[in-house]
């Protein structure tokens, strides 16, 4: 039925951390909420981000990060969505993000940014209630 | 984006458009259907590939290193790559990616992920369509991952023209507990992970099963891969294009075509009467009562889904 279609979200982690264990748990308590959720791995740059987002044609992008690198990463992922004309996803970040650099962040257009030790409950609801309609 | 909008973008080579009418075909929604109905008779151009066999059996793996030996001979690839629903939650994790990182920055793969969504019945019917998007789209070769689980690894090969089984080395339980109708609807088979022991007893096994199975005019031909080291990958392209040719060329090939399509019309029909008749089946007032019959043992389940079945077709001849 074309109404029950599931949210579909992207995962992903850019740049050079090698820790994914956070993206997982998020991955995982957001298919158990009934999502569809696309994970990419570890290192991808911001067109493989873009790129994937673009295919797999999801409503949400999720990014985690714990290298510190978000104010140069995040900003070059959102450039790289607009440049395929991906411009109706809902953005999130997650991983070890200062809070004086919050702002920022949601001034690049994302619309939710969870530190550790977040409640899933959270972000799943924040997901449910904001993700755009797709088809 | 609109059908017509969707339609011409997809024409036009816009990537955006061919994913945004996927995700439309994938939930059957009416735009769906209509980029369907309108694109189909431009399909018909692309080597459509499934790739099937267990889980485990390394089919990711083999798809991302077919498609990088497709590239290397020049042609375009569009996968769809199907992963599980949980039959709770419906939600799926989609991870194929990560196998096939190098070739998402590729323009000439376009990689979308699936979930089996399996409460809603018939995968057969929308990864059919997905390829058929992605044939209309201009791809030169497009691969279809199953599931790897249970009837999904047949249905989802009727999309395909070509379909390749994905056998292990496996001490000869793994060849021998394959369905008999896999060994059916494949025509091409591979040994993946062949510096595994046993690779030469795993061809021979298949050999054997080939030897009393049901074919046609086409003899499966048996290979042996290493998809990690893309080890035994250049032959087994060349052995799908030999089916392909096959498939179009041959003095055989309007026959095999029309099986072919008689398979994927019966598949997608099988899908649709699953789907309407639960629904119908459930929306019944006979089924509540049938339940607490059958709850309470006083009458059989089959006997059960008999009545409830005549309701059905009753509903149905009312109109």
């Amino acid at each position: 039925m074309a109404d029950e279609r599931p949210i579909r979200v992207l995962i992903a982690k850019p740049g050079l951390d090698g820790h994914d264990r956070g993206a997982k748990v998020v991955a995982r308590a957001l298919r158990d909420a009934g999502m569809e959720v696309i994970y990419t791995g570890i290192r991808q740059t911001p067109q493989m981000i873009a790129e994937a987002a673009l295919q797999e044609d999801v409503q949400v992008v999720g990014l985690s990060i714990l290298s510190g690198a978000h104010l140069e990463l995040f900003p070059r992922v959102v450039e790289e969505l607009k440049s395929r004309g991906v411009d109706d996803v809902l953005l999130f970040a997650g991983g070890i993000i200062p809070k004086d650099d919050i702002t920022a962040i949601e001034a690049m257009g994302f619309k939710g940014v969870f530190g550790p030790g977040t409640d899933t409950n959270d972000i799943i609801s924040f997901v449910k209630s904001n993700a755009p309609q797709r088809v | 984006m609109n059908a017509s909008d969707l339609i011409n973008g997809i024409l036009a080579g816009e990537r955006r458009a061919l994913s945004r009418a996927i995700s439309h075909v994938e939930a059957d929604s009416p735009t769906g259907r209509e980029v369907l109905e309108a694109l189909y008779p431009r399909t018909g151009h692309a080597q459509v590939v499934g790739i099937t066999g267990s889980a485990g059996a390394g089919k990711s793996t083999l798809v991302g290193a077919i498609a990088r030996e497709e590239r290397k001979r020049g042609r375009t690839v569009g996968i769809v790559a199907v992963d599980p629903s949980s039959p709770f939650s419906h939600g799926a994790i989609l991870g194929d990616r990560i196998r096939m990182q190098d070739l998402t920055g590729d323009g000439g793969v376009f990689l979308r992920s699936m979930a089996s969504r399996g409460n809603l019945g018939g995968l057969s019917e929308t990864a059919t369509g997905v390829a058929d998007v992605m044939d209309a789209a201009g791809f030169d070769v497009v691969l279809i991952e199953t599931v790897g689980a249970g009837q999904d690894e047949v249905e989802v090969a009727n999309a395909a023209g070509t379909t390749v089984l994905v056998a292990n080395p496996g001490g000869g339980d793994d060849v021998q507990s394959m369905k008999a109708g896999l060994m059916e609807v494949a025509q091409v088979m591979v040994v993946n992970k062949a510096d595994l022991a046993g690779a030469d007893t795993a061809v021979t096994q298949l050999r054997g099963l080939l030897a009393i199975a049901d074919l046609g005019p086409w003899e499966p031909p048996i290979l042996k891969a290493i998809a990690r080291t893309a080890e035994g990958v250049p032959e087994l392209v060349d052995a799908i294009d030999r089916h392909q040719a096959f498939f179009r060329e041959s003095e055989h090939a309007e026959g095999e075509r029309r099986r072919h399509a008689e398979r994927q019309v019966l598949a997608i029909t099988r899908a649709i009467l699953h789907r309407e008749a639960l629904a119908t089946a459930r929306a019944s007032g006979a089924l509540a009562d049938l339940v607490s019959q059958v709850a309470a043992r006083s009458r059989d389940p089959r006997n059960a889904a008999e009545e409830l079945l005549e309701a059905v077709r009753r509903e149905w001849a009312a109109g």
